[in-house]
């Protein structure tokens, strides 16, 4: 994907702009092109066929009624597809192994690990003919007895390994004492559903082979990572796999790891000797993309009678799949928000015979954070005190858990502009006082928090005779604006016009870029933007001192600024022009290749140091019909302490997104998996209720704009923490309307009644 | 097979299909209109939405066949200050319900001017509550609401009255 | 979804041939019947598309009612300032329905024979006695929020989806059907069956029975539809209240009421309405009313609260009518 800038002839800073997004235009008329989009001349269609057992083996598969229909040019099943080459097991030395969603090796076993899992797949001319042929495939079991049922199972939870870099165990002081000797105290327990991202792009891949050459079109989040494991899996070099994926229509976390649609559609691809798209139906991504674990939680916290807290108690409950998944870090906010002088945090887990869990949207925090700040907010309610002072007063100065400093933390700020702002000083502080005719009227607020991460990525820059810079890095685009805000950076740090800045990214021939998760990809990757610009800079610094007359000889890179496409001092200076024309150059580059084992020591070093993170406080406004318990959220504000703020149009509307996922999270969203069975039952987005834009009040949203002494240009990745808290807000609004205290995710109507 | 015509973006076309294929499938895989998005394929998102002799509908569930002779506009013949609007305001982010919310704001405006109610008329004019509701039907899970209402607010404000 | 042959016939006796043969079905604007084909749920051999006849008027009728046909579009019927003004409880039901697009495809005769959301009915891999007769009913130990309380069986407790229906109970619709022995008209409350031990029998149509129009008898007096639901739009009713009201020096003179999302039918609500008649127009009498329609409910864990939710919507809905009749 390549993309030119506007003009604009401003000299300000572009860093701080709510700059339009530069592929709006195309993605307002249709232009852009998706996964699915991308038609070749021969092109084959592929369904799969999900198994309908959660555990067992096939006895029997029948394909002949499939294989029967017209147009149907292969029906592929463990008796005769290719076999690929097992995934990879997850390695700290090797983090594309983090790719590998499952261990299954599709349609290379007659084992079935859970109910859904693809077992073959029928390649037609047409995809009306795929589908149709795939609901022919005549399947019979041997059933073995399945754990699929995570409340029944979940009291025989074992300890969890934390996420590697991502610690949400700790221990200190004697908390179980410390709550028993609490003047006040609570002690709840919660508990979350699964959760879906449904991405409003289902998951689709176009894979054409050229000889040992795979082109895939596919929505990625992590590139190298995906390219590595389908090298992998396929047995060719990485080089020969080619990802191209400028856009992507959603992910969430549901596009970083190598589900099996992509597998099978290339392995098909590769069987016929055809050009094969593989759209999965939706229905297809939820029985083949995993999700967010459930969870029960249990928090306890003790305060003396000032409201200092003295104990925090946070462990969870979540789930894995025999067959893949990982921890998420559900009590890992709970080490950084309260000064607390004993602290127990602890995760255990259960292996299900389900489809691996997967990153979704800050995964372990969304909903951490949901028993971490209802806790709190409960135990204000005990005291009779205001959330926002006992918040305030338990402010820590140090990582509470780790005792590191904080890079950067402005909560008490947050708080006090949100209260201003959203008027919480007339919020009458009894439960149910407020009634506007049948609704019930409530307010409440949340700590958000996510950490701040960042990861390799390579850039490259190329400065042209004609002063037009290309930055070629192979970043994700998923709705963040990556390109623009790249843009905005490179010519900040170039002095150039933004029009002179073309973007090219989403695509694995490009220097490959961190992945878009967990927050970092914005930050590293205008950290390699940085690196790379200096390294430009100083080449043609070089460059310009090799040439006689030049008013840069002699002058050091550190005296000299970028701007007005060149390099000046105060007594004077070149354009890039010049000096490129000087030297005879046609063109300049610098590329930015990040040692991993460098980023890794540091990355370990620095966490030693201090502690790093995204937070903000969340106020909600909700009301509750006396009547029904419908819930409507009537007004929200979000104040984030989120470093430099890029572009504060892109950014408002992520930590908008943010918001929004959590109002779903709040109310209505779970994934309905049947405990008799492992089959989840509303696979469909009639069933799981996203919100609508009838559920979403304005959402405002603020940030304090303090740059972070650490982050590139002292920015905090935002794509997750607008999640945080959310859900606890709308809770703790709750219980501000109607009196009511409610501990389980979703909160629907009938638990109001 | 049966040939069917419809006149897609203001040119004709006329293509041989099953009856079992849908007008999303027809305009994407074989027109190569693409648009129009697949999101859900049952009516539950919008994203298909596209506007069949003026009027929003669901392109995943409507048969080919039964537009045989109809004026189809997909968002590739959209040419409407929302479009605009939409980038001014933010709103989108990945922008694949897009089309879908696009050609559906259009629609529904030519519904609302039309004199057509909403589940909350009554509540006078084309307000925010009147937007959220008509365009319930557009699901945007990256969360873009705010921006497609203004959107719509504000070329509704200078344009429709 | 199975290939199938389409015939589009012009004049209703063709279109009721057609739709008498064996695997024929009938395509309205297919919001319903399209996605349970591809879910391959329904599987008919051939399609006939009924939206080339002559249904799509809505006329007034001499003593005052209304016939509307089978082919009005939701949002067009929805739209009728005649309905608006003398039928705002269909209006409303219409509009909470479905999404605008939705609206603009959805026949009113193709909405009498909405199917059930019950997830089992939608899940190939689940028992399902409506869907496969005899497999079992997987939904009554399972996900069984949104399914019904009332009228139901030990063989199905699916729940009828249509807002649109539960409006037209209330109104004393009667369904005008053309069939291979001529025309018939068969009052809203008798189309639909309870589930029995046969729930994939839903309605006492034949083969070839086509639903040509329906009429509604004069309207009688305020009305309105109030859907309560998971979400704020866009979804499928958890309850829904159908009800008209007319109050004469504190007295209820005339009551209809219908209840949506609770039983397999949309349900009139005979019970609440004859305690109501010629009563006291109060939240008492309305509670009471609503508690003794409900008191014959037969709740699974995960539907039970169904029963609170239907008696304060019913006893809401009826306190806004009142108060509207009172402000008048």
């Amino acid at each position: 994907m390549s993309i030119q800038t506007e003009t604009t002839t401003d000299t300000a800073p572009y860093v701080g702009r709510p700059v339009e997004r530069l592929d709006g235009p195309a993605k307002v008329s249709g232009q852009a092109r998706f996964a699915a989009e991308n038609h070749y001349p021969d092109m084959a269609y592929a369904a799969l066929v999900h198994a309908t057992i959660a555990r067992g083996r096939i006895a029997a598969i029948d394909t002949a009624a499939a294989c029967a229909v017209p147009d149907v040019i292969a029906v592929l099943t463990h008796e005769n597809a290719p076999a690929m080459i097992p995934a990879p097991k997850l390695s700290l030395l090797d983090l594309s192994t983090v790719a590998s969603a499952t261990s299954v090796n599709y349609l290379a076993t007659d084992e079935v690990h859970w109910n859904g899992q693809p077992v073959a797949v029928v390649v037609a001319e047409t995809w009306e003919t795929a589908r149709h042929a795939a609901s022919l495939v005549d399947l019979s079991y041997e059933e073995l007895p399945a754990v699929v049922d995570f409340a029944a199972e979940a009291p025989n939870a074992v300890p969890e390994r934390s996420m590697p870099l991502m610690p949400s165990k700790a221990d200190k002081g004697k908390a179980a004492q410390a709550l028993a000797d609490a003047p006040f105290s609570v002690d709840l327990q919660f508990s979350t559903p699964p959760h879906n991202h449904n991405a409003i792009e289902p998951h689709a891949t176009t894979a054409v082979w050229d000889g040992d050459q795979l082109t895939l079109h596919e929505p990625a989040q992590n590139i190298p990572w995906l390219r590595k494991h389908l090298a992998k899996r396929f047995g060719i070099p990485e080089e020969a796999v080619r990802i191209i994926s400028p856009f992507v229509g959603g992910a969430f976390g549901g596009k970083s790891r190598a589900w099996p649609g992509v597998l099978i559609a290339a392995m098909a691809a590769r069987a016929t000797g055809r050009p094969v798209r593989l759209a999965l139906t939706r229905a297809g991504v939820y029985h083949t993309v995993g999700g967010r674990t459930p969870s029960t939680q249990r928090v306890a916290l003790g305060a003396d009678a000032q409201g200092k807290l003295t104990a925090l108690i946070h462990t969870s409950v979540s789930r894995t799949g025999r067959v893949g998944g990982m921890a998420e870090p559900i009590t890992a906010a709970s080490r950084h928000l309260y000064a607390v002088p004993n602290i127990h945090l602890s995760q255990r887990s259960v292996e299900l015979d389900l489809l691996s869990n997967t990153f979704m949207r800050a995964p372990g925090e969304a909903i951490g954070t949901f028993a971490l700040e209802s806790a709190v907010d409960e135990l204000a309610w005990r005291m009779g005190m205001d959330p926002i002072a006992l918040r305030m007063l338990n402010e820590p100065d140090r990582d509470p858990a780790g005792g590191q400093r904080f890079t950067h933390r402005m909560l008490r700020e947050a708080y006090t502009r949100g209260a201003e702002n959203f008027g919480w000083h007339q919020r009458d502080p009894r439960a149910g006082a407020r009634r506007d005719g049948p609704w019930l009227v409530g307010m409440g607020v949340a700590t958000a928090y996510h950490p701040s991460m960042r990861m390799p990525a390579s850039v490259t820059l190329r400065l042209h005779a004609d002063g037009t810079v290309v930055m070629r890095c192979g970043m994700h685009e998923m709705g963040m604006g990556s390109a623009t805000v790249q843009a905005q950076i490179v010519a900040d740090e170039m002095g150039v016009p933004l029009a002179s800045v073309h973007v090219e990214y989403g695509d694995s021939d490009l220097p490959p870029s961190a992945g878009a998760i967990g927050s970092v990809q914005t930050a590293s990757v205008a950290a390699g933007v940085i690196a790379a610009s200096t390294m430009l800079k100083r080449s043609l610094l070089t460059l310009a001192r090799r040439a006689p007359g030049s008013p840069l000889r002699g002058r050091k890179l550190e005296d000299l600024q970028a701007r007005d496409s060149g390099l000046h001092h105060p007594d004077g200076g070149q354009t890039y022009a010049e000096i490129l024309s000087a030297a005879g150059r046609d063109h300049l580059e610098a590329a930015f290749k990040p040692s991993m084992l460098g980023f890794v020591a540091r990355m370990a070093i620095d966490s030693r140091r201090w502690v790093t993170g995204a937070s903000g406080a969340q106020f909600c406004e909700v009301r509750v019909n006396a009547d029904t318990g419908e819930i409507r959220v009537s007004r929200w504000l979000g104040v984030f302490d989120v470093g430099t703020v890029i572009n504060p149009r892109t950014a408002a509307s992520q930590l908008r997104g943010g918001i929004i996922m959590g109002i779903g999270a709040a109310l209505s969203e779970q994934t309905l998996i049947d405990g008799r069975t492992g089959r989840i039952m509303n696979p469909s987005l009639s069933e799981y209720h996203v919100p609508v834009h009838a559920d979403i009040p304005h959402i405002d949203v603020d940030w304090l704009n303090e740059p972070d002494p650490t982050t590139p240009l002292g920015m905090h990745g935002i794509g997750e923490v607008g999640i945080t808290g959310v859900a606890a807000a709308v809770a703790n609004a709750i219980r501000h309307a109607t009196g009511k205290r409610v501990v389980d995710l979703p909160i629907t109507l009938d638990k109001l009644l | 097979m049966t040939l069917i015509r419809m006149n897609v973006n203001g040119s004709a076309k006329s293509l041989e299909i099953e009856p079992r294929v849908s007008l999303l499938d027809a305009l994407r895989e074989r027109l190569g209109v693409t648009g129009p998005k697949k999101g859900c394929d049952q009516g539950a998102c919008g994203a298909c939405t596209v506007l069949a002799d003026g009027r929003r509908i669901n392109a995943c569930l409507a048969l080919a066949i039964q537009y045989d002779g109809c004026q189809i506009t997909t968002i590739e013949g959209v040419d409407h200050p929302l479009q605009e609007a939409f980038v001014r305001h933010d709103g989108f982010q990945c922008g694949y319900c897009t089309p879908g919310q696009i050609c559906s704001a259009i629609g529904m405006l030519s519904e609302y001017e039309a004199g057509m109610p909403s589940a909350v008329t009554d509540s006078g004019g084309l307000g925010e509550a009147e937007i959220r509701e008509r365009m319930s039907g557009n699901v945007c899970r990256c969360g873009a609401y705010n921006g497609i209402v203004g959107a719509i607010m504000d070329v509704a404000g200078s344009d429709a009255r | 979804m199975k290939p199938f042959a389409y015939v589009k016939p012009v004049d209703i006796g063709a279109a009721v041939a057609a739709g008498a043969a064996p695997g024929a079905k009938f395509l309205g604007g297919g919001t319903n019947l399209v996605d349970l084909m591809r879910e391959g749920i329904e599987q008919p051999d051939t399609v006939v598309d009924v939206t080339g006849l002559p249904l799509s008027a809505v006329d007034d009728l001499p003593n005052g009612g209304l016939r509307i046909g089978a082919l009005v579009r939701n949002s067009d019927l929805a739209a009728d300032r005649r309905v608006r003004a003398r039928y705002p409880v269909l209006s409303q039901a219409l509009l909470s329905g479905a999404s605008g697009q939705l609206r603009n495809m959805a026949t009113v005769g193709g909405n009498l024979l909405q199917r059930t959301r019950c997830p089992y009915f939608y899940d190939e891999a689940s028992a399902c006695n409506k869907r496969d007769p005899g497999s079992g009913c997987d939904a009554l130990d399972g996900f069984n929020r949104s399914c019904a309380i009332l009228g139901v069986s030990d063989d199905c407790i699916a729940a009828h989806p249509s807002d649109m229906c539960v409006a037209l109970t209330a109104l004393d619709a009667v369904v005008e059907v053309t069939g291979t022995g001529g025309t018939r008209r068969i009052p809203l409350t008798e189309l639909h069956r309870l589930p029995g031990q046969t729930p994939h029998i839903e309605t006492d149509l034949a083969p070839g029975d086509l639903i040509t129009a329906v009429e509604l008898p004069t309207a009688t007096g305020n009305s309105a539809y109030r859907k309560v639901r998971d979400r704020a739009s866009y979804a499928f009713a958890l309850v829904s209240v159908a009800a008209g009201l007319q109050i004469e020096n504190g007295a209820v003179t005339d009551i209809r009421l219908a209840l949506g999302g609770v039983a397999p039918k949309p349900w009139r609500a005979r019970q609440a309405e004859q305690l109501l008649a010629g009563g006291p127009a109060d939240e008492a009498a309305f509670r009471r009313a609503a508690q003794a329609e409900l008191a014959s409910a037969a709740v699974r864990p995960g539907n039970a609260f169904k029963v609170a939710l239907a008696t304060n919507t019913i006893v809401a809905t009826l306190r806004e009518l009142s108060n509207e009749g009172t402000r008048r």
